[in-house]
């Protein structure tokens, strides 16, 4: 169960997640900062209360695995890793520089932890599937975790993925999809609507839960209620606000695929926005 | 050819895949509902645990297999070439190729010898597709023993491999016991007077190679190198072609980006010598006898014949040469 106390953790931990993110991609000069904003929260709790993992052995064997299919949002995931000790704070500044571990989507081979190579969408719930299928084979009690956008619920390859794991019953697996309604072209409504995406994945045989995204205590729940299903895999469908916590950014779709520093300057002047971004992250959390 | 005793590349391959669910216990087969025609249905009658269906799913057979090599199991993903590595060749190229991750491709059905399926069941631009990922070996396996070596030694390959076969039965020309090498091309023949060209064959059309070679036995002697590791491509050959001045490539693939395109790309670099290219040349195939389509696609011989001797009969004309008879 957790405790208040734990929940207001994880809380300061995605705020300081939120920081580095707009640090690192101001610093990038290019890269995604809707989405790793958005998902701060749920990497939080991943990081720093759900997964059973180890950062100083990022090759642990019964460790569980995160397998990031969106790889764009990477700036999250690197930042919320940094936090939890894979790597120095710091290196988070050479995200997408030359000779960084830190590519601009992620990769196996080059950072130890980050699980398997992706970015093109709609492959990440196979290689999620994969894994649990193999680990599932070797009696392995581990659980596989796979994060994907609504974007690329729109790629045939995502669904491939779904029939397969609900065929072969694959409980050990539990998808996330930000839900959060944008994508480069616009709203996902209007790009390709994927209403009713709970009924879709429920008529291809998956349980479904749906929280809200910046709910710590909501999705921890969800994540635990998954584990006792064991029929079937389980999508959770995490509703959460592209850009949350800097509210010039919240809801809008033109921060999908822009740093600080070169996003809309309706709001704030673009050789302003780290500063007054930083700055309001920081009261969010005093 | 009636006389030698032939077998389809694919055996091979489903013959190495029985053997290796036995020595392997790590050894798993995916296929996407294609079981019985890329000979997987052996292994997965046997060995009912280890074999995962996809269902009419390419892509998916692709990202599943990364996920099962990323946790550790060495996965074999068996279609028609035109579909994998077709249909799901960026799913390879970051899943897998990039990835840097033990997936077995296997492609079947190459090539136009497909017959009366016609053009849209025949793979001509899957070496090509392959041999251009970084970290991907690919084999070429000539008869259905090279086709059995070729499976087992794509499993002492750290990385992803690409194993082109064929769907029909052709003449087996190699002994179980002769090696197989990742890497390594195979001198065949070699006639007894000093070779004056080098066929470099890869694949079932290596036997067509062997014949023309034999044909011109008496007025052209050559030598004839079974190149089944297309990548890494064995920097022998450019040793045989620096000595023998002349070179014929043949297979059954498109002309660019296939093994012409590797031999040429090679030599350009260290000997530019006059090359000749067996292959089909930008076009589709299209409905036919197997045997028919390689006559009318020109891979058939007498093609590999004539191209020997222009080959030749281009040995030596340099651009000084040109110059003399240009300007008297």
């Amino acid at each position: 169960m957790l405790s208040d106390k734990k929940i207001q953790d994880v809380e300061f931990k995605a705020a300081a997640i939120r920081e580095t993110v707009i640090e690192m991609l101001a610093a990038a000069g290019s890269g995604h900062t809707a989405g790793p904003l958005g998902m701060a929260d749920i990497f939080a709790a991943l990081y720093f209360h759900i997964l059973n993992h180890d950062p100083s052995n990022p090759g642990w064997e019964e460790r569980d695995r995160l397998i990031l299919s969106n790889g764009h949002i990477t700036p999250v995931r690197y930042a919320a890793m940094a936090h939890a000790g894979y790597f120095p704070i710091e290196e988070c500044l050479t995200l997408r520089k030359f000779g960084s571990r830190l590519q601009g989507h992620p990769e196996r081979e080059k950072l130890p932890g980050v699980e398997t190579t992706s970015g093109p969408l709609g492959s990440g719930l196979g290689q999620a599937a994969g894994y649990a299928l193999g680990a599932r084979m070797d009696r392995k009690s581990f659980r596989v975790y796979c994060l994907m956008s609504d974007g690329e619920q729109d790629s045939g390859n995502t669904w491939e993925s779904a029939m397969f794991a609900a065929n072969n019953k694959l409980s050990g697996l539990t998808a996330v999809i930000d839900r959060n309604n944008i994508q480069i072209n616009g709203v996902t409504e209007q790009v390709m609507p994927l209403e009713n995406l709970r009924s879709k994945y429920e008529a291809f045989n998956w349980h479904v839960l749906e929280v809200d995204g910046h709910n710590i205590r909501a999705f921890a729940d969800a994540v635990d209620e998954a584990k006792a299903i064991t029929e079937k895999p389980t999508v959770i469908i995490a509703h959460t606000i592209p850009g949350k916590g800097v509210k010039e950014i919240e809801f809008d779709y033109r921060w999908h695929g822009v740093p600080p520093g070169k996003g809309p300057d309706d709001k704030v002047p673009a050789d302003k926005q780290a500063e007054v971004f930083l700055r309001e992250l920081r009261t969010l959390h005093e | 050819m009636s006389d030698k005793k032939e077998e389809a590349t694919r055996d091979g391959f489903g013959r190495a895949l029985l053997e290796l669910g036995e020595t392997n216990p790590n050894v798993v087969a995916l296929c996407a509902d294609l079981a019985e025609s890329t000979r997987m249905l052996r292994f997965k009658e046997k060995y009912p645990e280890r074999y995962v269906e996809l269902g009419v799913a390419e892509q998916n057979l692709a990202t599943i297999a990364s996920g099962l090599a990323n946790y550790g199991k060495i996965p074999f993903i068996a279609s028609y070439a035109v579909f994998s590595p077709g249909r799901n060749n960026e799913q390879i190229r970051t899943t897998i190729s990039l990835n840097n991750l033990p997936v077995k491709i296997v492609g079947a059905h190459a090539g136009v010898s497909v017959g009366p399926d016609g053009a849209t069941h025949q793979a001509l631009e899957d070496i090509a597709l392959m041999r251009v990922q970084p970290n991907i070996t690919v084999f070429s396996p000539c008869d259905s023993e090279e086709a059995r070596k070729a499976t087992i030694a794509s499993v002492g390959v750290p990385g992803p491999v690409y194993i082109r076969l064929a769907r029909e039965k052709t003449p087996i020309m190699t002994a179980p016991e002769s090696p197989f090498v990742v890497g390594k091309a195979q001198v065949v023949y070699e006639s007894e007077h000093t070779p004056e060209v080098a066929i470099f064959a890869t694949g079932p059309l290596l036997y067509n190679a062997l014949l023309a070679a034999k044909e011109l036995e008496h007025a052209v002697p050559a030598i004839v190198v079974n190149i089944h590791t297309i990548k890494p491509l064995d920097r022998e050959v450019v040793a045989i072609a620096k000595s023998v001045g002349a070179v014929v490539t043949v297979e059954e693939h498109q002309i660019a980006g296939g093994l012409g395109g590797a031999i040429a790309e090679a030599l350009a670099q260290e000997c530019p010598v006059p090359i000749e290219f067996i292959g089909v040349r930008d076009r589709y195939g299209e409905s036919g006898e197997p045997e028919e389509l390689i006559e009318h696609y020109g891979m058939g011989v007498s093609h590999i014949a004539a191209a020997v001797k222009k080959a030749i009969s281009r040995k030596g004309l340099r651009r000084s040469d040109l110059r003399k008879e240009n300007w008297g």
